[in-house]
């Protein structure tokens, strides 16, 4: 059953097409996952075929009645850091965490319930691995085993939503759901070697997303493809009355913004007029090689189609990680505070008193790279300490925001790498979380000034592992992003390479 | 506030410029926080319902047990209410405030904090006037308080100690529930003044309709903040009563602690820093935690909520909804009715009392004897039968139209006491009011002799039958007409004006004597 595999607008058009069936399809991605060898990859962390396949059902029956979204019957999977209703579903909410070891949500995120059968119509085939309350880069901090990178087992996928990346990038599942932090959506893309977006801060609801950091968690799509994400966006995006911080803007089409020709732009040249800047932070010496060349190489590509390419500055792009270290760890110390064993998660046995209770209940469900970041938070917002950290550390993140804006004066997008190697060995970092945190620089900027970011696949370096090519767009620029890596897209087929199984 | 006058030295009148009353030798100072319950259909950040007395965790939604995915929004509902608290104590509402979070570890706080505002309230400073001690005849003192500011932020759950045999209950319908909490600068000197500002500051709250005023159902609570110190000298360590949710309470509580303060200071040992609780069985205050063992709570803007925005227009819709407020009112009464000062300010005690007032006075045309009246006998069966003014039996119409009958010589005073009663027990509705007055007052015989020639009748066979009495009031004895007037009343079985008995004695007796 050939077509029922494929990308999302691929899978769209011939669901449309009546070529194939929503329940042909979910109940061949099903037969995917389950084999040993998707298995062994560690990228679901539940799955539940009934429900699926039901699901699969009503969509076809949707599509009978005349009533399908251009999505409708399209599988996807979401990281399980979105609450799922488990007596919808049939799937717990874990977070990657043994915390939440088979928690089952009354209810459904509102990017899951946007993208499911009570909205765009699409068939949730499960739950995806990630870092425990995605706090991680590698997917090594999942209480439920790590995720293998498809390309290479020996290999991290990145993280946090590296089993979002992994199950695009081995072909599991269409689609997938992250969610970004300091680059938990851009980085696993890039290390995989398919397409992710961040969108602007506030663009998606996070009302039904187990909180790391308030100010900084977004919700995105990964695919294979821009074309792919842009619809998928489309779908999960948009003003959520729920989540205070959420964007009160009508609602954008990115899947025909995408598509819309720019101004001045020729059949060849469709990105005439862009201009994209290249932060010389982004490009330092100790940068690999590798990495270099292949943004290089997609660079090169993006000035054939049109674009001009112009330096820029971001002068506070290494002082993005101390900044971040410090805001992203004070808001998950707060925000971690409901798992105390007193209504629901993890709970210890027999304990002496109720201080007992906490100590050991959040000892025993927490794990080290959690803890660590508790603790980092707790101190800097401490009686006496939160002025010289937090405060300070506020300032900064205004400060780096100031920055953008003054490149983006220069130019439309801002391109670079988006991490500064390829994907790492498992273990490699074990022991070193410092030398994690560092390799997050050039996702970090754009995450703590709120901006959207992306990820293009743009070649293989050493090893052959992919190579992603960072662009970073201005507030709900989501369309520009999306148009020029559709653009690139259509003239390289990086984005079409699959890893060896 | 801060005038330093020695005891016994200030006109009695000038609260301005009264000193504070001292406790052998000790100047007490108090600052309260006070938590008002904002009336709110819904809670502060969640759309479950804040009616109490549910069954524990019936009112409680996924966002008030912190499930995971969560979010707050806030009420607009709340925030108008502290709106409104604002302007009705003349002070700054902020066009942006902060909400923060308080973090720590108890079992009634699902988040594991509280989102509180902290260094931008939305309320930022105003002032509390009042009037302390006087009564209908002695003029009581006007009292101002400074606020600090009142701030917006969500209640806790309850944890229940008992019937769980050495667990612990958690019940978090409360959890979520709005407050503002008012911040009042130390600037009160006694118990006295702590508890009239309280009752001011309670009644205002009621009168905005922001709050129910349920101190039952801790609608409205107080922590009160006392230190001592001798006269001039710096703020003493103050120590913190929590929860204390009666008028009574809250005296009795300060007065405690002013004793234990004294004490401690008088044997030459410090005070600490400490938050205190007051137990009612033993009149005492006991020391819950002391500083070194406070929490360190590390405040920090909540990032799930952006800052709150109050646009002047949302202000100035505010202003315009908002009733005229007890002061004003009270100064209208003193103004417009010639009412003293105690009794405007016990017609303000509420809006209901308030608009009673307004009612009788309009319906009897005799605002000094509706105050009376009110004050008097409605307030004495109503405190006898524990009912609130918009609960009395008597409709404030019925009561003008028996006022009006004293004014017109009808009824007498006391005559018209009886009336009253019977139209307590009848339920007197303000359908007929004046001829329901009139039926009562024939029904109990009690229309007074308005007949000069009858009355002049009895008053001659008075004059004949107490010559004793005659001889000595024309003697010079004052004691003698008044028994006199008192054989009037008796043979007329009361329904004699006692004005007009005494006058039509006084002219068959030659004006002579008193």
């Amino acid at each position: 059953m050939n077509g029922a595999k494929g990308g999302v607008a691929g899978l769209a058009r011939r669901l449309a097409a009546r070529e194939v069936s929503s329940v042909e399809v979910v109940r061949a991605h099903l037969d995917v996952i389950a084999s040993v060898e998707s298995r062994a990859l560690g990228a679901f962390l539940a799955v539940d075929a009934e429900h699926a396949l039901a699901d699969a059902q009503a969509a076809d029956e949707r599509r009978a009645r005349g009533e399908a979204g251009p999505l409708t019957g399209v599988p996807v999977a979401h990281k399980d850091i979105f609450v799922t209703d488990h007596a919808r579903s049939g799937l717990p909410t874990t977070a990657g965490s043994k915390m939440l070891a088979g928690y089952q949500s009354p209810f459904d995120a509102t990017v899951v319930a946007r993208l499911g059968t009570a909205g765009a119509g699409m068939v949730t085939l499960g739950k995806l691995n990630c870092d425990e309350f995605a706090m991680g880069s590698s997917n090594e901090n999942s209480a439920f085993g790590p995720v293998l990178n498809p390309w290479d087992a020996t290999r991290v996928p990145g993280g946090s939503s590296g089993g979002s990346a992994a199950a695009v990038a081995a072909r599991l599942v269409p689609a997938a759901t992250g969610t970004d932090t300091g680059g938990s959506i851009r980085q696993p893309a890039s290390f995989c070697g398919v397409t992710g977006i961040k969108p602007t801060y506030g663009l998606c609801s996070r009302w039904g997303m187990v909180a790391f950091a308030s100010s900084l968690d977004q919700a995105g799509p990964l695919a294979r493809t821009a074309e792919d994400c842009a619809l998928l966006l489309s779908a999960m995006s948009g003003f959520d009355a729920r989540d205070a911080t959420s964007a009160e803007r009508p609602p954008v089409d990115l899947h025909a913004a995408m598509q819309t020709q720019r101004e001045g732009a020729t059949a060849g040249r469709p990105l005439a007029g862009l201009r994209i800047g290249l932060p010389k932070e982004f490009f330092p010496a100790a940068l690999a090689a590798d990495v270099a060349g292949a943004v290089r190489a997609a660079l090169a590509e993006l000035e054939k189609l049109g674009a001009t390419l112009v330096d820029v500055s971001l002068p506070r792009t290494e002082l993005a990680i101390p900044v971040y270290y410090i805001i992203a760890p004070a808001e998950a110390s707060s925000n971690l505070s409901r798992f105390d064993g007193v209504r629901y998660g993890h709970r210890t046995a027999a304990p002496a008193d109720l201080m007992a209770l906490y100590k050991q209940s959040r000892s025993e469900g927490f794990g080290p790279e959690v803890k660590r970041r508790i603790m980092i938070g707790t101190y800097v917002l401490s009686h006496g300490y939160y002025d010289a950290y937090y405060l300070q550390a506020q300032k900064l993140r205004r400060m780096i925001a100031d920055d953008f804006q003054a490149c983006f004066r220069q130019c439309d997008v801002i391109a670079g790498p988006v991490a500064p190697t390829v994907a790492w060995r498992l273990g490699a970092q074990a022991g070193d979380p410092v030398k994690a945190y560092l390799a997050d620089i050039f996702t970090l900027p754009a995450s703590l000034a709120g901006l959207p970011g992306m990820s293009v696949p743009a070649g293989t370096g050493e090893g052959g592992m992919p190579v992603g090519l960072q662009l970073i767009g201005n507030y709900f620029a989501e369309g520009t992003l999306l148009h020029a890596a559709h653009a690139l897209q259509q003239a390289t087929d990086w984005h079409l390479r699959e890893p060896q199984r | 506030m801060n005038t330093k006058v020695t005891k016994g030295a200030a006109p009695a009148s000038a609260a301005a410029a009264a000193g504070p009353a001292l406790v052998r030798g000790w100047e007490v100072v108090i600052g309260l926080e006070t938590h008002a319950q904002l009336s709110t259909a819904s809670k502060i950040f969640s759309g479950a319902s804040t009616a109490f007395g549910a069954e524990p965790n019936t009112q409680a939604c996924a966002l008030d047990l912190a499930l995971p995915g969560t979010l707050p929004v806030p009420n607009r509902g709340a925030v108008e209410r502290a709106i409104r608290f604002g302007l009705a104590v003349g002070a700054k509402v902020a066009p942006m405030s902060i909400f923060a979070r308080k973090n720590y570890f108890y079992p009634d706080l699902p988040k594991g904090y509280q989102i509180s505002q902290y260094e931008i309230p939305v309320v930022q400073g105003g002032t509390m006037s009042f009037v302390v001690g006087g009564g209908s005849n002695g003029a009581g003192t006007t009292k101002t308080v400074r606020l600090t500011r009142a701030h917006l932020e969500e209640d806790a759950g309850k944890s229940l100690h008992e019937d769980y045999h050495g667990m612990t209950g958690i019940d978090l319908n409360r959890a979520g529930t709005p407050l503002l909490e008012i911040v009042s600068e130390p600037d009160m000197r006694s118990s006295a003044e702590a508890v009239e500002y309280a009752r001011a500051l309670h009644t205002l709250v009621v009168w905005l309709g922001i709050c129910d005023g349920n101190m039952q159902e801790g609608s409205f609570r107080c922590d009160a903040n006392v230190s001592i110190r001798r006269p001039g000298a710096p703020f003493g360590t103050r120590r913190e009563i929590k929860n204390l949710n009666s008028f009574r309470f809250l005296q009795q509580a300060i007065d405690a602690e002013v004793q234990w303060q004294i004490e401690r200071l008088e044997d030459g040992l410090a005070i600490e820093q400490a938050t205190v609780l007051f137990d009612p069985a033993t009149g005492q205050t006991r020391a819950m935690r002391t500083k070194e063992d406070a929490h360190d709570y590390r405040y920090f803007p909540d990032p799930d909520l952006p800052p709150l925005v109050i646009a002047p227009e949302w202000v100035e819709r505010v202003r315009a909804a908002m009733p005229e407020l007890p002061g004003a009112m009270a100064e209208r009464f003193q103004r417009d009715d010639g009412l003293p000062a105690y009794d405007a300010a016990m017609m303000t005690q509420s809006l209901a009392f308030a608009r009673c007032y307004e009612a009788v006075r309009a319906a009897s045309g005799q605002p000094k004897l509706a105050a009376n009246w009110l004050m008097g006998e409605v307030s004495k069966r109503l405190n006898a039968e524990e009912r609130a003014i918009d609960a009395m039996p008597v409709a404030p119409a019925v009561l003008g139209a028996l006022i009006r009958r004293v004014a017109d010589s009808t009824v007498s005073n006391n005559g018209a006491r009886q009336v009253f009663e019977a139209l307590w027990a009848e339920g007197a509705d303000s359908t007929d009011a004046a001829a329901r007055v009139d039926a009562q007052i024939d029904a109990l015989g009690l229309r007074q002799m308005n007949d000069a020639s009858a009355l002049e009748a009895i008053v001659d066979e008075v004059i004949a039958a107490n010559a004793k009495s005659v001889q000595e009031f024309r003697a010079g004895k004052d004691k003698a007409f008044n028994a006199l007037v008192g054989q009037v009343m008796k043979a007329s079985k009361g329904k004699a004006n006692p004005a007009q008995a005494g006058e039509l004695l006084r002219q068959r007796l030659g004006g002579a004597g008193g």
